[in-house]
């Protein structure tokens, strides 16, 4: 990846999420009121997440591979079951991931 | 009316709490192949910590930054509801509003509306939303530091710990049945796209897919 392309990420990165926390402070309500609209703003960080976590885990390049990334993914689930919080919760995947590899 | 000290005083612990998690994104930006530099300016110009994770971890995986944007503000979406739900209650204008904005993130905007008065809402809201913003750039910088002296994510299983942290901050989310559904749909609908797209749009395409079947069962639902 080229230096001048991450910056042109960061900048859109930057532009775009500010102009939405601005825009919620100017525009009026009742434009946003829309049931569909709330619900969908609602589920679009629900499904990107669960999508992020599955390319994440188990994609390496254009390849689906299970490997001490799936098993630290395990660990996260079951310290989050028992309510750790969250640095201990990525710690203890990187841990795990890192102990598997040796 | 809450006494001003002990709303100040949540407000910091939420701020301590959530400004450490900088220290995460910083190691995983610069052991993911981004520089200090644009580590820090994503955590003090974008300032909101899951599309700073997503912006990272597609550009990690090998996608396109542009296709990283586009995911980072899609996830940022949520902070435009934010701000309208606490317009009312904080009444800025001007050069105030525009530095205000910036603030409105998940904690800052829990806080505010978990109050009963509009002064008591505006002291969480600031309070809460200038100690993260300190904190979580300082942190920032250490775990950018760190990050730098590990090199490869893969030292100290790092690249796993992208992982967790997404499950982390999805994990508030995952309340109802039909949101646990859409979770998995996007992740099922991504991984099945891995082989045949460019890295990033697996994602894109993963969400959107998820977020039109959970609409249309919703209204499904409803009716």
């Amino acid at each position: 990846m080229s230096p001048g392309s991450v910056w042109l990420g960061i900048g859109l990165v930057v532009v775009g999420c500010y102009a939405l926390k601005l825009a919620g402070l100017s525009v009026p309500e009742r434009l946003l009121a829309h049931p569909l609209t709330r619900r969908a703003t609602d589920l679009i960080p629900v499904a990107l997440l669960g999508a992020l976590i599955a390319v994440q885990v188990l994609a390496t390049g254009r390849d689906v591979v299970v490997d001490a990334r799936l098993a630290g993914l395990a660990v996260a689930f079951v310290l989050l079951c028992l309510r750790v919080p969250f640095l201990p919760v990525v710690a203890g995947a990187a841990l795990v991931a890192a102990l598997l590899r040796l | 009316m809450r006494r001003p000290t002990r709303v100040v005083a949540d407000s910091l612990g939420v701020g301590v709490a959530t400004g450490a998690y900088g220290v995460a994104f910083g190691a995983l930006s610069t052991s993911s192949g981004l520089t200090v530099l644009q580590t820090c300016a994503l955590s003090l110009l974008a300032f909101t910590g899951a599309t700073q994770f997503a912006f990272v971890g597609v550009v990690a995986s090998g996608g396109n930054p542009v296709t990283g944007a586009l995911t980072g503000v899609l996830l940022g979406s949520r902070n435009l509801f934010y701000g309208l739900s606490i317009a009312d209650r904080l009444r800025v204008r001007g050069w105030r509003k525009a530095a205000t904005a910036h603030l409105v993130i998940d904690e800052s905007t829990a806080m505010a509306v978990a109050q009963t008065d509009d002064e008591s809402a505006r002291t969480g809201f600031y309070w809460t939303g200038i100690s993260i913003f300190v904190l979580w750039n300082l942190m920032t910088l250490v775990g950018a530091l760190a990050g730098n002296a590990i090199g490869d994510p893969r030292t100290y299983g790092l690249d796993a710990a992208v992982g967790a942290a997404f499950l982390g901050l999805l994990w508030p989310r995952l309340t109802s049945w039909s949101n646990r559904g859409v979770a998995l749909l996007g992740a099922a609908v991504a991984l099945g796209l891995v082989p045949f797209t460019a890295a990033g749009l697996p994602i894109i395409a993963g969400g959107a897919v998820a977020v039109a079947l959970g609409l249309v069962l919703r209204r499904g639902a409803a009716a």
